[in-house]
């Protein structure tokens, strides 16, 4: 398990929903917008992270028997930090996120991550795993999030001054201006759809990319004979 | 090698035989018997409705050809089958006749391709698409989707010309209020709602009889139960559909309607003005007869009717938006696959329970 093959594993080719097709109900739930889903993925970015990092430190002292407890309790006490720091410096994001950031300790991503990679690697191997992991999962994140919120309200990252600050205000576009609204795709089902759509999108690149490959090794074979 | 060859002409009879398919097939029929119901609308409410129809069929033509392009299938054969014209069809029959025209757009798009394409094309997608298609549209635009004019015959005075027509499409009607009015069910809702009965709010504004012929505002199909009857029981006729959905929907609904009323008269409306309202026609006849989103065997069809039926009255009489054929059709596609579970048809050569018949002969005893 090379560096190179962790960040994209983590980014693309592994990729938390893409992939693995884990984490969905934050994903669907809270994607309305791409502000949103970035407030989301890092938040979650963070506490895919710190407990990456505690899992791989302990994984010599805990007993097979015990280890999903004790990941759940480590994740746990993550999610608790990232919720209370949160609630104090994007207050508004934090209630508009409301539940779904006390419920990331159940967000499926993180524990399978615990289990299948940090728990068996070194601490610096776990470590870049649980941020590429994140960066990806916060890239679904904006994407989806973005695509709901362009074709669902005609704005782009609106509140974005919220989570980031005013420096970033100018992130806030109005790409649609006096756009009615399409509000099937606010609501859930848009996620759904959307979700697929951009799934699909997914394998169409993978395919473009793997016939490229092909059509490379064919012309390298030939000027080979 | 090499496998036997069949030498002249192929055997006329056996288990693979099969009649040529007749030169209109079932879908051509079912869009020729909703095309009287469809003129009339266009009449009613005048060039407006042939705009939005055309603009329905041409992007659920347009959608279905590209899909199918984008899929790597033949365009042709599976274009000219009839079904995207009829998704279109009957979408373009549960809209207001006035609305503008990316609702016909955004409409034709998801029927087709969220509603049909995403799952396979024909014959694999589990709800219904143009019912898809118009509860996308009436839950993201309530507005626009309930936008009922009052019919404003071609040629008669209030008709709007050829070109008020494409402006009122294209362009959007300038103020919405002034040519709207509540059809049947939106006034009886209110009526009730508002504390009062429902025998004022229906009593001479909408008799009966311009239900059944259509003079009143609605949904472009929804006007004319007479013609859309008689399209149906034409399909019945020509064996397209069978009797058992359309008897079980709107049986259904005529009971629990007629119970109700008799319980208390001022709350609930009567079965005669449900039975009348085009929308339930169109939905027993057409939509709910779907041969690819309905249960497989005759008793599932008839439990399938039932349900929706059920839905349509508890929707319309109980819920928040004036009318639910669409609601309650997806909601019973839903339901089907566990419909066809339980419900199955008896094996050939076996009973019920999947033993072998006793022919007498078995075994030579």
């Amino acid at each position: 398990m090379n560096y190179r093959r962790i960040a994209s594993d983590g980014f693309w080719n592994n990729n938390v929903v893409f992939s693995q097709m884990l984490a969905l109900c934050p994903l669907l739930a809270v994607t309305g917008t791409a502000t949103n889903g970035l407030g989301m993925g890092i938040a979650t970015l963070v506490v895919m992270v710190v407990s990456l990092l505690v899992v791989s430190l302990i994984r010599d002292l805990i007993t097979p028997e015990v280890r999903i407890p004790v990941f759940i309790l480590l994740i746990a006490a993550t999610v608790t930090l990232v919720d209370m720091a949160m609630n104090a410096y994007t207050h508004e994001l934090y209630q508009v996120l409301g539940l779904f950031i006390p419920l990331i300790v159940t967000n499926c991503a993180i524990l399978g991550r615990a289990e299948a990679f940090a728990s068996r690697q070194p601490v610096a191997k776990a470590l870049f795993d649980g941020l590429m992991m994140g960066i990806g999962f916060t890239f679904v994140l904006v994407v989806l999030g973005a695509v709901r919120e362009i074709s669902g309200s005609g704005t782009l990252f609106a509140d974005a001054s919220l989570l980031l600050g005013d420096a970033f205000g100018f992130l806030e576009v109005t790409l649609i201006p006096d756009y009615r609204g399409f509000l099937l795709m606010i609501l859930p089902p848009g996620a759904f759809i959307a979700l697929g759509f951009i799934l699909a999108a997914k394998r169409l690149i993978d395919d473009g990319i793997e016939r490229r490959r092909e059509r490379r090794a064919a012309a390298v074979q030939e000027g080979a004979a | 090698m090499s496998a036997p060859r069949l030498e002249g002409r192929p055997p006329q009879a056996g288990p693979h035989t099969h009649a040529p398919r007749p030169r209109l097939g079932d879908m051509a029929l079912v869009n020729i018997a909703l095309l009287p119901a469809a003129l009339w609308a266009v009449y009613l409410f005048g060039w407006p409705a042939l705009n939005l129809l055309l603009v329905t069929l041409a992007t659920a033509l347009l959608a279905e050809a590209a899909s199918l392009w984008l899929a790597g299938k033949p365009v042709r054969p599976h274009l000219s089958d009839g079904s995207a014209l009829l998704t279109g069809l009957i979408l373009a029959l549960s809209l207001p006749p006035w609305a503008p025209w990316w609702i016909g757009v955004v409409g034709g798009l998801f029927a087709v391709v969220v509603g049909k394409q995403i799952f396979g094309g024909l014959g694999q997608n589990i709800f219904n698409p143009a019912m898809l298609g118009r509860t996308a549209l009436l839950v993201s635009f309530p507005l626009e989707m309930t936008a009922w004019v009052t019919p404003r015959p071609l040629f008669t005075e209030h008709a709007p010309s050829f070109v008020e027509g494409l402006r009122i499409t294209f362009v959007g009607l300038p103020d919405l209020d002034a040519v709207t009015s509540a059809t049947l069910l939106d006034t009886a809702k209110t009526a009730v709602d508002q504390g009062g009965t429902i025998h004022g709010a229906t009593g001479e504004l909408f008799a009966g009889i311009h239900a059944f012929t259509g003079l009143t505002g609605g949904s472009m199909g929804e006007t004319s139960a007479l013609l859309l009857a008689l399209g149906g029981l034409f399909l019945i006729w020509r064996g397209v559909i069978g009797w058992q959905v359309p008897a079980a929907v709107l049986g259904a609904v005529a009971l629990l309607a007629t119970v109700f009323h008799l319980i208390d008269p001022d709350r609930y409306l009567h079965a005669g003005h449900h039975l009348l309202s085009g929308a339930l026609v169109l939905c027993a006849f057409f939509i709910a007869t779907d041969p690819v989103t309905s249960p497989a065997t005759r008793l599932g069809r008839i439990l399938f009717g039932v349900g929706v039926g059920v839905l349509v009255w508890v929707i319309r009489t109980f819920g928040g938006y004036p009318d639910g054929n669409a609601f309650a059709i997806l909601l019973m596609n839903a339901l089907v696959p566990l419909i066809d579970h339980y419900v199955r048809p008896r094996i050939y050569g076996r009973d019920r329970r999947g033993a072998p018949l006793d022919t007498g002969k078995e075994g030579g005893r």
